[in-house]
């Protein structure tokens, strides 16, 4: 014969479903909700890697752009130069230890992309921040019209794209990161030059008669030892006309202020609907274990001792909390997984699911978290049950 | 074997004019031997059932002693008592008594089940039981789908199931009819001889003729 905390679940089939559902909508609500903030702070880092360094330097025009924070930030299709000299003015000033140019055209349409794909080219030579990322999918050097795309763009290794007339061949595709990067193209300084031409030959650039040699839309610099971000910035800015220097850090402050909101809120949430499932698993099994007090009166009749009832109330609270818990965080994985790109786009934010390891640990934690709370609201029941005057409940129905 | 009490009293929180406590069962020796049949008696309220549930170790008494062959019962902490319960005592409570979750063969084998102690002569003395009582045909049923009289002889065979050594029934024939009062008599009777010592509380005249030692109570006194 199998437990009686066993038959007991069996025997009220409505009721141990009612429990069973309770639980896994409070694993699910905990577990669900670390996910999103665990995605949407590692979402935040990988922005400020993607910015990977101190400083932006963009044409001053560039800034009054509708458009101007999506495009640093969330690689929007869009574009902006400025000429040599002005780059040259900005290397000269002091406390740079580290710069590199970057060049932005956003393609007309391509083969991949049913929408204007951002195009970002870099210098293999001094660059800093974008060859860390390329490094991790793709380890050869790209050569001549060889591009990198993003996760969520739908070309493959060995496809080739068009950009404005020019086939370029797709050499690696990046890792998921959960922003920007995700939808953009990566090439070389040398390659984006020739689809810069291309555009301004097709008369399709924005920007008209544009000089290929003479452009550049951005350059990303790191202090150098001895001085402040701050510093160089308002340097660059006071010295150099029709630049503007930014700080990365001001550049997400926006996006880390909004997601701290977000986050606190998820906090609040993921609080109030713990208490709340414990309150009612704390009521759900008051009342299953009161429904059956005579029940429990025949099993002290029949020799129970008070510490085998309490035994029998916690077992049957923790197979409900472990099967409900386990259904919660599979539910967990079931909403998440899948429609992850869908809450990215709800929230409007960088995000960013951890991965299998961090996944595992929270959803093992969320499962512990979860069944020690309820079999903790049933510890109530099981004293209570464990104290039943026996007496009493028998002389009850008189 | 002899179940003695002697000097058995409880008294309950109660408001009256002259006193907060109410004495249901007052000073209160009795003995229950093997092989007797005693039937006590009594009026609604004169302390019968709390009576029995001090003899069966279910209520502690205020002051007063339960012995079982010589041995304190009360001096036992609660799983020791409580295992005492289950093997020596068999006790079939006032009203119905099922577990809704187990069905009639497991309501039955109950004692053996919390102990998990069966052995496979313990399950056909168990179906002996119930063809005496007429319910063998209910074994893989449900207590919901059973009526009164069934309910109260499975109560029956799980109360006697482990052979104890004392038998216990408060009123067992309260809410039922002439054909199944005399077989529940007739039953408790038979372990009587069989040498168990067995006391039934009723209201049932009737009982009379089956009693070995006959009392009455009165006001919480054995008169
Ligand atoms: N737990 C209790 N608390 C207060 N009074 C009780 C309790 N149990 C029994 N009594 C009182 O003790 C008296 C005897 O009760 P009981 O033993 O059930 O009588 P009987 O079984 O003879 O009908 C009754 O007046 C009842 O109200
Ligand atoms: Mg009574």
């Amino acid at each position: 014969m199998k437990s009686i905390a066993v038959k007991n679940i069996k025997g009220r089939p409505a009721r141990s479903v009612i429990l069973v559902v309770i639980s896994m909508l409070l694993t699910f609500a905990i577990f669900g909700g670390t996910m999103v903030i665990s995605s949407l702070d590692s979402g935040l880092s990988a922005l400020e890697n993607r910015l990977g360094a101190d400083i932006m330097v963009v044409p001053f025009e560039a800034t009054t752009q509708k458009k101007f924070d999506d495009i640093v930030l969330q690689n929007a299709p869009g574009y902006f130069y400025m000429d040599n000299a002005r780059v040259q003015q900005v290397l000269e000033r002091e406390g740079i230890a580290q710069a590199s140019e970057q060049f932005f055209l956003a393609s007309a349409s391509a083969s991949c992309c049913s929408v204007a794909v951002q195009i970002i080219g870099y210098d293999p030579e001094t660059d800093f921040t974008i060859t860390p990322w390329i490094k991790k999918s793709y380890s050869d050097s790209l050569g001549e019209l060889d591009v990198v795309v993003g996760n969520d763009l739908n070309a493959f290794v060995g496809d080739t794209i068009s950009f404005y007339g020019v086939d370029c061949k797709v050499a690696a595709k990046l890792d998921k990161t959960g922003t920007g990067f995700d939808t953009a193209v990566f090439t070389t300084k040398d390659t984006i030059k020739r689809l810069i031409q291309s555009s301004v030959d097709l008369g399709m650039n924005i920007f008209g008669k544009v000089d290929p040699e003479n452009t550049v839309s951005c350059i990303m610099i790191n202090a150098a030892a001895g001085f402040t971000p701050e510093e160089v910035v308002n340097d660059i800015n006071l010295h150099v006309k029709n630049v503007k220097a930014i700080q990365s850090k001001e550049l997400i402050s926006g996006v880390s202020d909004s997601l701290g909101g977000v986050s606190g809120i998820i906090r609040v949430l993921i609080c109030a609907v713990w208490i709340l499932g414990v309150v009612i698993l704390l009521l759900a099994f008051t009342m299953s274990v009161n429904e059956r007090r005579k029940e429990f009166a025949v099993l002290r009749v029949a020799g129970a001792a008070r510490s085998r009832l309490a035994g029998i109330v916690l077992g049957e609270a923790l197979m409900i909390c472990i099967i409900g818990s386990i259904l919660g965080v599979l539910l967990g994985f079931a909403v998440i997984l899948p429609f992850n790109g869908v809450i990215e786009q709800a929230l409007g934010l960088p995000f960013l699911l951890p991965g299998a390891g961090r996944c595992a640990g929270y959803a093992l934690a969320s499962l512990l978290l979860c069944t020690l709370s309820g079999t903790l609201a049933a510890a109530v029941s099981a004293l209570r049950i464990s104290r039943i005057d026996t007496g009493v409940i028998l002389r009850g129905d008189n | 074997m002899i179940l003695s009490a002697s000097g058995l009293t409880k008294s309950f929180y109660r408001k009256t004019a002259n006193s907060n406590r109410f004495t249901a069962v007052d000073d209160v020796s009795i003995e229950l031997k093997d092989g007797v049949l005693t039937v006590l008696m009594g009026r609604s309220g004169s302390g019968k059932t709390t009576l029995m549930n001090m003899l069966s170790g279910l209520l502690q008494p205020s002051s007063g002693s339960v012995e079982l062959d010589g041995k304190d019962i009360y001096s036992l902490g609660d799983k020791e008592l409580s295992r005492l319960r289950n093997r020596s005592f068999g006790m079939i409570p006032q009203g119905q008594t099922a577990v809704s979750s187990l069905d009639i063969f497991e309501n039955i084998m109950l004692p053996f089940f919390l102990y998990k102690d069966s052995t496979p002569q313990d399950e056909e003395y168990a179906r002996e039981l119930m063809k005496r009582l007429d319910i063998a045909h209910l074994e893989a049923a449900k207590p919901a789908e059973l009526s009164g009289g069934e309910l109260r002889r499975m109560a029956i065979a799980r109360a006697v199931v482990r052979k104890p050594m004392v038998i216990f029934a408060d009123e067992p024939t309260g809410d039922l009819d002439d054909e199944n009062t005399s077989v529940v008599f007739e039953f408790l009777k038979e372990s009587a001889h069989q040498g168990a010592a067995v006391m039934v509380v009723t209201h049932e005249n009737d009982a009379k003729s089956y009693a070995d030692t006959l009392l009455e109570m009165k006001s919480g006194k054995i008169v």
